[in-house]
């Protein structure tokens, strides 16, 4: 009989800190440059060169930390983690090793109901490294080096293997990713490498605490990723298990196309970073005043603004938490709340059409052309009985589309609603001469034929009859 | 004596009255370098052009009536491993050869603001890892005082040069002694400031926690001027000190009197040349002589300072030389002949033909330091050792105002006397390291000679203590004639001249 397995999980995420500048020098931090544009001879770490520590990144470093709720080290400092790579120019990397900034954290999760606590081990600065392109075709035997993204920096967050499934790895990201955009610290897109995460997992028979050998997944580069890419290595390691093999350690890589983990070629020996503390930088001493003003400058964080939601707005909880999900819908939503003040018609709005077209065009908040203005000014129209619901859903679609206002839309495409009576009247009287049966049907008792005949109407205005006043008319001229 | 023989403030005062202008000295000192090069070879690289326009624009201000500083349209010369924008910087290694620097590194910045007229790049033990200059990937510098001798390293060319004339002053970098040593071998003023005093920002790095740069110069007054130009706070070192530094030249009030001066009897023990030992005692004499008072002390931590450098210095150079890797700039090395080959053996052909052998010496001790199980072994012991050694110095610290000691255990040596075994080449910097891992300031003046070879004297005094440092070396210097002598670079080259590689 097939034993219930668990999974342990833990991540090792990636952030790339969105400064202006980057981490030891004062190139601009922007993604997306022509390749070795954003580059000087302190993040090519020319023959010389010294870094100097951006106090913006320590700054970033420590928001993150206190939103995570860690421990910040008053005394850390930066070491040196050598190896030899092409896109590394200095064939070290500036990072953290064991004194970190922040250390001893944890961020709180809901499961079906259930709250869990998930541990942060550590969060650490260091630089990026810049990325290798490797030639094709005719240029198949060279590789070229872009080292726009050397010196970028960086914080690492290691979890503890607290995560029992791959449902739970997303939703520690999503929450991570959402307390990263409220705190400001980074952009967190995965798409463009600003947000990257490696996965440990085993598994083990639900209600044992043994630890069983782990694997390592790299190469998952969106949320849909790591929980595709979790369940399958859980699977397959479940499978193992079963079949009374054993999972060994290694580092698999996971192949989208596929929807399998795949062993990554083994190295013999483990590498040997050689960590020293870096002589270039001195040691980072924080005072106790300036975490202290750092935690005074943190904004409202999603758990507090969901619970705000619900007193402020008197939304239910299950809207709050969608609202509060990410910090550019919460912002929206309540730009949108302050210009029209009903809450929860805008929220109906916002998690209803707003969502939909978010995912169907798979679109941030931030890349639409809709505006808080945009639909505060439909709303207004469709309180004052210019536009029907119905309409109105035609109206936010355009709108989300091209960016154009309410009126604009309803007054070039005609789609006032028609209130005038006497204009219905004859818009009514076709239809019932065009539907002799209908109408026969309807006197005989059948409620169904009614709305065949208003949506006649309705068909015959293009959507803009006004549907409580055609009814009102059918039933006059029919009795 | 003629203009390439004066001190930089002899010559400051001459252009002050109208008695020589820049472009006259500048002419002088490059007719010297054409004279006597080839005998000495202190130059990698001449910067003949740049120099004589540097010097007529000081003409120029001077004649409009801008009263330059002391230093300005004086000739002076530079290490080859400080970055100088658009002359090539070597390192004196095949692995930099040809490399141009972007920038300047900032204490040439700064010299190029007090007007400094640049005659070149200096030759050096390879990216400062020696101390004869006979690692130099090049060719080796000669000692002006006799040239069948090193003249000491890393610095040896910039120290020969002063000496010899072909500049009137120098800055080198000094790691576990590469100031003092040559200044000491060629009989002139060495200085490693404290660490942090001087921007490092612009010298290609060999041991970045140990690694300062600083002035060689002909008497006590120069070192004085070149370090108020060169000293502060630099915002692209995080390692500078952020404080302001005082004019060093108001130290120079030929007083001694009072100096509580401590002398370790560790320093004056086996290994020490019985020669150089009597110098140096002679030269203790005359402090008291001066009014000091000197007091034999204990550096109870000294025999631990060789060791403790040899796994610290190249465990960074092995880190600081991992980016000569052939990939983006400096040497690489062509695949065999017709084949081709990955990147692994792009990487160690590069590196083994690129690097000299102390170098590639230094860069597997540093390695194999710092390899986990031996890093608690080697790295961090060092580490615990550092801070012993440093509260030696701070213990002598509060109860003397200097410590003095020999420079160097021996006078100069003959080429290729120690070159063959690496142990007895390092035990030449057996006194001047200990101050480099301690980070304290230290002044090597000359203070005699043995059979015709200069002698130094070290003066260390502890952090920031630059001012105390020059008034006791000035007191003694104005008491002594050594400061006066010139070389007369007699003897035999034991080796036939090299040809040199140009710009
Ligand atoms: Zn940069």
């Amino acid at each position: 009989m097939m034993a219930e397995y668990e999974a342990v999980i833990g991540l090792e995420v990636h952030v790339e800190l969105r400064t202006k500048s980057k981490a030891f020098c004062s190139c601009p931090n922007v993604f997306g440059s022509e390749p070795n544009t954003n580059v000087c001879p302190v993040c090519l770490g020319l023959p010389g060169v010294l870094p100097v520590l951006n106090q913006a990144v320590l700054e970033y470093a420590v928001r993150t930390g206190l939103a995570l709720n860690c421990e910040i080290a008053s005394f850390s400092k930066f070491d040196r983690k050598n190896y030899f790579y092409p896109d590394l120019p200095k064939n070290y990397q500036i990072s953290q090793y064991d004194l970190p900034l922040c250390r001893n954290g944890y961020l709180e999760l809901e499961v079906e109901g259930v709250k869990r606590r998930i541990g942060i081990t550590r969060v650490h600065m260091e630089e990026d490294a810049g990325k290798l392109i490797h030639g094709e075709g005719e240029d198949a035997d060279c590789s070229l080096v872009d080292t726009n993204r050397a010196g970028v920096p960086l914080l690492e967050i290691v979890t503890e293997p607290d995560l029992r499934s791959p449902e739970e790895a997303r939703l520690f990201l999503e929450k991570l990713k959402a307390i990263l955009q409220y705190i400001d610290v980074s952009d967190c897109k995965m798409e463009e490498g600003s947000l990257r995460c490696d996965a440990n997992i085993s598994v083990r028979p639900v209600g044992t605490n043994v630890l069983n050998p782990k694997t390592e997944i790299k190469n998952m580069n969106s949320f849909r990723a790591v929980h595709r890419a979790l369940s399958a290595e859980m699977a397959r390691q479940c499978a193992i298990w079963e079949a009374g093999g054993r999972v060994v350690r290694e580092t698999r890589a996971w192949d989208e196309e596929q929807g399998t983990t795949v062993g990554m070629r083994t190295k013999e020996e483990a590498s040997d970073y050689r960590y020293f503390p870096d002589p270039d930088l001195v040691p980072i001493v924080l005072s106790s005043d300036f975490i202290a003003r750092v935690r005074e400058g943190l904004p409202e964080l999603p758990e507090a603004r969901k619970q705000r939601f619900v007193r402020e707005y008197g939304l239910p909880s299950y809207d709050a938490g969608v609202l509060t999900s990410s910090r550019p819908l919460a912002d929206f939503y309540e730009a949108c709340v302050r210009g029209y003040p009903d809450p929860k018609t805008v929220s109906n709005w916002i998690m209803g059409e707003f969502l939909r077209l978010l995912k169907a065009s798979d679109l941030e908040v931030a890349e639409t052309k809709l505006t808080p203005s945009h639909l505060v000014e439909m709303l207004e129209l469709l309180k004052e009985g210019t536009i029907s619901g119905k309409i109105a859903k035609t109206v936010f679609e355009e709108m989300f589309r091209t960016g154009k206002r309410a009126r604009e839309i309803v007054e070039a495409r005609g789609l006032v609603q028609i209130s005038d009576e006497a204009e219905l009247a004859r818009v009514v009287d076709e239809v019932l001469a065009a539907h002799p049966g209908v109408v026969a049907d309807y006197r005989s008792g059948k409620e169904k034929a009614l709305a065949f005949l208003v949506g006649q109407v309705m068909k015959a205005t293009r959507g803009k009859a006004n549907p409580q006043a055609v009814n009102k008319i059918i039933k006059e001229k029919i009795q | 004596m003629e203009l390439f023989q004066l001190t930089a403030h002899q010559l400051a005062e001459m252009l002050k009255k109208g008695e020589a202008s820049a472009e006259e000295i500048t002419r002088a000192v490059f007719a010297r370098i054409y004279e006597v090069e080839d005998r000495i070879q202190a130059y990698v690289t001449v910067t003949e052009e740049t120099a004589y326009q540097a010097a007529k624009e000081i003409d120029r201000k001077r004649r409009e009536g801008e009263i330059p500083g002391p230093l300005a349209g004086i000739p002076a010369g530079l290490k080859d491993n400080l970055c100088t924008r658009g002359t090539r910087t070597t390192c004196s290694s095949r692995m930099l050869e040809n490399f141009v620097p972007p920038y300047d590194a900032t204490v040439v910045k700064k010299l190029a603001a007090a007007g400094a007229v640049f005659t070149g790049k200096l030759n050096m033990d390879e990216f400062a890892m020696g101390s004869s200059t006979e690692n130099s990937a090049f060719f080796p510098t000669r000692n002006p005082w006799h040239l069948g001798y090193v003249p000491g390293g890393s610095s040896g060319g910039a120290a020969a040069a002063v000496a010899a004339g072909e500049a009137v002053y120098a800055l080198g970098s000094d790691t576990g002694g590469s100031i003092r040593q040559p200044a000491s071998f060629c009989g002139i003023v060495g200085l490693k400031p404290t660490y942090g005093l001087v921007s490092r920002f612009g010298l290609v790095a060999f041991a970045s926690s140990l690694d300062q740069i600083g002035p060689l110069t002909k008497d006590v007054r120069d070192c004085a001027l070149v370090l108020n130009a060169i000293a502060g706070h630099d915002p692209l070192d995080s390692t500078s000190a952020p404080f302001p530094v005082p004019d060093y030249t108001s130290y120079l009030t030929g007083e001694a009197r009072g100096v509580k001066v401590g002398v370790p009897r560790e320093f004056f023990g086996k290994g020490l040349d019985p020669r150089v030992g009597e110098v140096v005692r002679a030269a203790i004499s005359r402090l008291e002589d001066l009014g000091a008072v000197v007091e034999e002390c204990s550096f109870p931590h000294a025999e631990y300072a060789l060791p403790c450098y040899y796994i610290i210095a190249p465990a960074e150079a092995s880190s600081n030389l991992a980016r000569y890797d052939g990939v983006r700039y400096g040497y690489r090395a062509a695949p065999e002949k017709g084949g081709n080959y990955n990147l692994l053996e792009m990487y160690m052909r590069t590196r083994s033909e690129g690097f000299g052998p102390e170098v590639k010496r230094r860069i597997m001790l540093g390695t194999y330091a710092l390899s986990s199980g031996y890093y608690d072994a080697y790295y961090l012991k060092a580490l615990k050792l550092r801070t012993l050694i440093r509260q030696d110095f701070n213990r002598l610290f509060e109860q003397f105002d200097v410590i003095v000691s020999p420079t160097s255990p021996t006078p100069p040596f003959r080429f290729g006397e120690k070159a063959g075994d690496p142990l007895v080449m390092y035990l030449s910097d057996v006194y001047t390291i200990p101050i480099n891992l301690a980070g304290i300031p230290a002044l090597s003046l000359p203070c005699g000679f043995v059979e015709g070879l200069p002698v130094g004297l070290q003066i260390m005094a502890p952090p920031f203590g630059e001012g105390t440092l020059l008034r006791v070396a000035y007191a003694y210097e104005q008491s002594t004639p050594y400061h006066l002598a010139r070389p007369p670079l007699k003897g035999e080259p034991e080796q036939e001249p090299v040809e040199k590689t140009g710009p």
